[in-house]
């Protein structure tokens, strides 16, 4: 019910700005074409927006759509699409002043993939949202599971599902979390260096080089990534080489470095299951401790890597 | 013929001594077509692999030769892969995927050296869909869940037992040497009802798609249908059917190979030209290319649509791109039939 409602009240937000002109441009979410799936939406008029809908399956982060927009936008944003929100806007991506932001706590969205595992991969037909337990359904079978446990990692792992920033809220904010304890991190930080390489070899023998999480990934947007580059060609354009894969992966998480709200989009669009948030939390934890630091939970910190102070710690630095 | 289900690991471990061996195995939570060494090995009931079969034809990365440069001169190598296969529990809808890629390398004007004499070395042993799951749609483009075309034998599932139905005459020898038995009447009456009962209850209408793309190039349909496509390559890649290479050349110093590796039209690389410019410069242009390449340009070089319906662009893409929403709202436009 909360999900129609809120569903409801952002259609009517939406349809109110574009009535009063106040946007040219509503990006959210309609109904998509797969069980509980939302899939990204772009209403132009009052009539389009009537097709805006919310529910456990728009997982993806529209702020992927709003850079170099030209014109006045609104977006149905939650709170992982705000962070990187405000960190776009502090990368001179996104023009605050032409951006509306419809703000939606989130609760987290349902991973389609737990959900296959759970009924052993047979063809679900429909979920339906009961709250807190959603029914799974099939041609000859019912099942009923727990919201949180079929939640995407990421969202298990979030602690910002308020927007940290919006111009209109949806719904009420919700409780707080307690701090990330990053305990698959040390975990795997506290593996030996033949370990940590057999596993990262083993999750990227089976990356296909669609580049998907790249493409989903609101923050990585360089006008030419290193990888498309044919004079020179700085990496193997072939998905054979393991190595090459891992190239790729390290050199797109080093970039986001500081950056990277952790929203795991880039999780969710690969294809092939790989772990990608092994690496991207990596480095999030690692900005956390060095800097203090987290990307777009406001809009006054600067990004911290594109600041400096002369107490920052330099761990990396080998003293003789 | 028929032969019970526990008696498929033991005929594979047989093939396994004459042949290379190719079918589902388990990774994670897919399945993917690789050799095997263990009849043990193959999961059969694990709905469509994540990649199609086309990989073990036409593989991701392919050397194509190798060459190394001294004082005496150049040597070249280029190994063709003749080694015989078998490819079992191929799924009808990627065995037809393997009709139409022959459309493209083995056509009047170029044939692949590569690709064809895999081709010509593979016996492929398919299993028809008694579930079709939702997402397919194999019966809308000339195919269907039991469809013979491309595969030598094809097992129906019976329960116990696969019902072994000869399509070819190598699949026929296959089965031969491999003994099994005659099926009897009431076998081959369950065989016949599971086909019966297998409905595939999608259905996609490409009735004037055809005529309609031939016209609407210049249509502004095209700048709103790719607006929420990322732009990566997962529907190219886990397509059966695509089919775009890019070649290049790996080299050290006076060592090097040629390699084929798969393209995809989603990519700013694709169709770069030398100069810098490339005729399909945004997104718009190249989420047209995929689709007119399916449904225009395929039909006019080859007079089939290269889709099969297998519904993986549908369960993988990143932001739910649905093919049959994207054709029928191609179908549903005014497009300017009179230009």
């Amino acid at each position: 019910m909360r999900m129609q409602k809120l569903a409801a009240q952002i259609k009517d937000a939406a349809k109110k700005l574009l009535e009063e002109k106040k946007v040219d441009l509503v990006v959210g979410f309609a109904e998509g074409s797969l069980p509980l799936r939302g899939t990204p939406l772009f209403a132009r008029t009052p009539e389009e927006a009537d097709k805006l809908t919310w529910n456990r399956g728009c997982e993806n982060n529209l702020a992927n759509y709003l850079r170099k927009r030209e014109g006045k936008v609104a977006v149905v944003a939650k709170g992982c699409d705000v962070r990187s929100i405000v960190a776009l806007v502090k990368e001179n991506q996104i023009n605050r002043d032409n951006l509306y932001i419809i703000g939606v706590p989130c609760s987290g969205m349902i991973d389609r993939k737990k959900v296959n595992q759970l009924v052993g991969g047979k063809d679900v037909l429909e979920i339906e949202d009961n709250g807190d337990t959603v029914v799974i359904k099939g041609k000859d079978f019912s099942e009923t599971a727990r919201v949180a446990d079929l939640l995407h990692n990421s969202c298990q792992d979030c602690r910002y599902g308020n927007p940290v920033v919006y111009d209109e809220l949806i719904g009420e904010l919700l409780p707080e979390k307690g701090e990330d304890d990053f305990a698959e991190i040390k975990e795997f930080e506290a593996k030996t260096a033949a370990e940590r390489r057999a596993y990262l070899a083993e999750e990227f023998s089976k990356c296909i080089r669609c580049y998907a999480c790249r493409n989903a990934c609101p923050m990585c947007y360089c006008e030419e990534c290193f990888v498309d580059c044919s004079t020179p060609q700085w990496i193997g354009k072939s998905a054979a080489d393991i190595q090459d894969n891992i190239l790729f992966q390290a050199v797109r998480v080093f970039h986001s470095a500081g950056r990277c709200a952790d929203c795991g989009a880039c999780e969710r669009a690969c294809p092939m299951g790989i772990n990608l948030r092994l690496l991207t939390r990596k480095l999030v934890k690692d900005v956390k401790e060095l800097f203090n630091a987290e990307a777009g939970v406001n809009m006054e910190d600067k990004a911290a890597l594109a600041t400096f102070t002369a107490d920052d710690p330099e761990p990396f630095l080998v003293k003789e | 013929m028929i032969v019970s289900k526990k008696e498929i690991p033991s005929f594979l471990d047989k093939l396994i001594s004459d042949y290379q061996v190719f079918a589902p195995v388990q990774k994670g939570s897919y399945t993917l077509f690789k050799q095997i060494c263990s009849g043990t090995d193959a999961v059969l009931d694990g709905g469509i692999t994540k990649l199609p079969v086309k990989e073990i034809f036409f593989p991701q990365s392919e050397k194509l030769f190798s060459y190394n440069v001294t004082n005496e001169g150049a040597k070249l190598e280029a190994p063709v892969d003749d080694r015989k296969k078998v490819v079992f529990g191929v799924r009808p809808c990627d065995a037809r995927s393997l009709t139409l890629l022959d459309n493209v390398f083995n056509n009047d004007k170029y044939q692949d050296p590569y690709y064809l004499t895999r081709r010509n070395n593979t016996i492929l042993v398919g299993i028809g869909c008694n579930s079709p799951a939702s997402t397919c749609f194999c019966t809308s483009v000339n195919g269907g869940p039991f469809d013979t075309k491309g595969l030598d034998l094809l097992l129906v599932d019976t329960g116990d037992a696969y019902v072994v139905e000869p399509v070819s005459d190598k699949g026929k020898e296959l089965a031969e040497k491999a003994g099994f038995a005659a099926a009897s009447d009431a076998d081959k009456a369950a065989a016949a009802k599971v086909k019966e009962e297998a409905v595939v209850s999608c259905r996609v209408n490409t009735d004037g798609l055809k005529a309609k793309l031939d016209v609407n190039f210049y249509d502004p349909i095209w700048d709103r249908i790719h607006e929420k496509c990322l732009g990566c390559g997962a529907c190219t890649y886990l397509c059966p059917t695509c089919h775009c290479f890019d070649i290049v050349d790996d080299a050290v110093d006076c060592n090097g190979c040629r390699v084929r590796n798969w393209d995809s039209c989603a990519f700013p690389l694709f169709t770069l030209h030398g100069s810098g410019h490339n005729p399909r410069s945004t997104n718009k242009e190249r989420y047209r290319n995929r689709i007119m390449h399916k449904f225009k340009y395929f039909v006019d070089n080859f007079n089939e649509i290269a889709c099969v319906g297998c519904g993986r662009c549908i369960k993988n893409c990143p932001v739910n791109m649905d093919i049959r929403v994207v054709l029928e709202d191609i179908r549903g436009s005014e497009a300017r039939l009179d230009s």
